[in-house]
């Protein structure tokens, strides 16, 4: 088998293609996947680059989401590093896949290639997908770009075996999957000294020579106590996150574009703007570079891209706005709660009435309204962004969906 | 920055010319970018693929309404789409075709509009109507925005699992467009 271990320098790749290279640098031993589009190059380079014998791993192609979400969990059981990716309907066909991974405690990393979901049948990008199975009880990450996403992926191993967490990195369907942009991707010995190998444990995993019983019954004397704990190390990784992003930075160079506007960055948030910003615009993903692109014309925006969704970083998001001041927020959702509104909108303004918030002990009266934008492919333009600026600086507190 | 649009139909290789672009002035020193339309790929449906160049990396992402250089790759499209739409008098357009420029159903000044018989140079060299790598000769020399050497060098990598045959073909290709 070729190992390619030398330093490599940055390139133009397509996206699915730089978290391919990435996931055989990671060296999984099993990868279990179902092809949907858009995220079907993935998973089609991986399998090409084992029967072109540069990768070992066992590649099972499986027969529906919920077997590869199966086959994943088993082969993670038995303390094997796994890897799956999907969309869209494949990632709510995995979905009581993905709440067993997560209650058994399985480190499993999977790619969501964002999709809108049906109907009517889209193929296009949004985030219905991912946040459908918010509540599952993985880490989310969620990338601006190429270069982001990559990173993310290494972080998400690192996290999850750490912490025996499960953990979902996002990349936007079409608009970073089908793109081509420069992307440095580590050799497999430049992660090996960020991501040592899965050192596993034997009463941690399935073992006919000392046999455990995983995710097995548990009586209304003992379920909450297992889902409390599960919460509180979900959201205890909020430090590990940040501390494994700095040591990542130092291990790896990625060669990251840094901007001198970028006031902060650590691996759960980045905040791109002026010290006191008028309006701060939040949202997720790839949509946050055409974003930052338009903040740059008007002096009085402020971006803050939430690049961990789960767990929340809520501390975080709130010294922000205690370090920021804005007067106003405009939340941008590239979902709905159907019924309600936005749901990292939700999630923010959820912020502001947690006791001894930014809001009260400082009587700034911040307006946090709830953009929907996106949905389906539609593009994110520059004007949009324009004309959400203008609105959120407008009387009244209603949710937009902000078509052009 | 410098804005690219390319039109042309499924299965014409749309994409790649796009992608071609992109690890050419990425090959000069630039930063680049390449995307298509994301329409469901159809063989003959029209469709659109962009590339960005810049010394910047490109954080923009929302397609490209006003393209500096306009790339068409089949003849019939200007007569079916409108696909000079958000052109300005500065668009420079590269279309592959054998008719005059001054028959084209293009609404631009004559003076910024290229033409190069991209289908006749595929059809001498590879045999058949593969005209995304030929164009691109024409778009080098127009339009300076990549060299010829940095189309070699991004035909070199794209191509270097296809073997050396195809390699040199594409190569012969567009010296002869870049020629033209």
């Amino acid at each position: 088998m070729k190992k390619n271990n030398k330093k490599q320098t940055a390139q133009i790749l397509e996206g699915s293609q730089a978290i391919a290279l990435t996931i055989k640098n990671i060296n999984p031993g099993v990868i279990s996947a179902y092809p949907i589009t858009p995220q079907t190059h993935i998973v089609e380079d991986l399998a090409k680059f084992k029967a072109d014998g540069e990768a070992d791993y066992e590649y099972v192609r499986a027969e529906s989401e919920f077997a590869a979400a199966s086959i994943v969990e088993g082969a993670s059981a038995q303390g094997i590093r796994v890897y799956s990716a999907t969309s869209s309907q494949g990632i709510l066909l995995m979905t009581e896949v993905l709440f067993n991974i997560a209650g058994m405690r399985l480190p499993v990393v999977i790619t969501c290639a964002n999709r809108g979901v049906s109907a009517p049948i889209t193929i296009w990008n949004d985030h219905q997908d991912a946040m459908t199975i918010r509540d599952a009880g993985f880490l989310m990450f969620f990338a601006e770009n190429h270069q982001e996403a990559v990173e993310q992926h290494i972080l998400a191993y690192k996290i999850a075996e750490k912490l025996r967490l499960p953990a979902m990195v996002n990349i936007d369907g079409f608009i970073l999957t089908h793109s081509y942009e420069k992307v440095k991707i580590p050799s497999a010995s430049e992660i090996k000294k960020f991501l040592p190998d899965l050192k596993v444990n034997k009463n941690q995993s399935l073992n006919p020579e000392s046999p455990v019983t995983m995710g097995a019954f548990a009586t209304p004397e003992h379920y909450m106590e297992i889902r409390e704990e599960l919460h509180n190390d979900l959201s205890g990784s909020l430090e590990l996150i940040q501390e494994e992003y700095k040591k990542l930075n130092k291990t790896i160079n990625l060669q990251k574009v840094k901007y001198n506007k970028a006031i902060i960055d650590n691996g759960l948030v980045e905040y791109y703007g002026p010290k006191n910003p008028k309006t701060l615009i939040i949202g997720m993903g790839s949509m946050m570079g055409t974003v930052k692109e338009y903040s740059d014309k008007d002096k009085r925006l402020g971006v803050l891209k939430i690049k961990t969704f789960r767990p929340f970083p809520e501390e975080e998001i709130k010294n922000i706005f205690k370090r920021l001041k804005p007067k106003n927020i405009a939340v941008l959702d590239k979902s709905i709660s159907l019924g309600y509104m936005g749901i990292l909108a939700s999630e923010v303004k959820a912020i502001s009435q947690q006791s001894g918030s930014v809001l009260k002990t400082n009587k700034i009266n911040i307006k946090i309204q709830s953009f929907i934008v996106g949905l389906g492919g539609r593009d994110i333009t520059q004007e949009s962004i324009k004309r959400i600026a203008h609105e959120v600086n407008r009387p009244g507190q209603e949710m937009i969906f902000i078509k052009k | 920055m410098y804005q690219i649009r390319i039109h042309g139909r499924g299965g014409q290789g749309v994409v790649t010319a796009s992608e071609l672009i992109a690890i050419a002035a990425f090959e000069d020193g630039m930063n680049a970018q390449a995307f298509p339309s994301f329409g469901v790929e159809r063989t003959g449906a029209p469709i659109e693929a962009y590339t960005r160049i810049d010394k910047k990396f490109i954080r923009i992402r929302e397609h490209i309404y006003n393209p500096d250089i306009l790339i068409i790759l089949d003849p019939t499209l200007p007569e079916v789409t409108d696909v000079a739409h958000g052109c300005n008098l500065k668009t420079k357009v590269i279309i592959n075709t054998s008719k005059n420029k001054k028959d084209l159903p293009i609404d631009l000044p004559l003076s910024n509009i290229y033409t190069v018989d991209a289908t006749k140079i595929a059809l001498e060299i590879f045999g058949k109507n593969i005209a995304n790598t030929t164009i691109l000769g024409a778009f080098a020399k127009d339009t300076k925005m990549i060299s010829l050497e940095g189309l070699k060098r991004a035909i070199n990598q794209k191509f270097k699992k296809k073997g050396k045959n195809i390699i040199d073909k594409n190569i012969k290709a567009i010296e002869k467009a870049y020629n033209f």
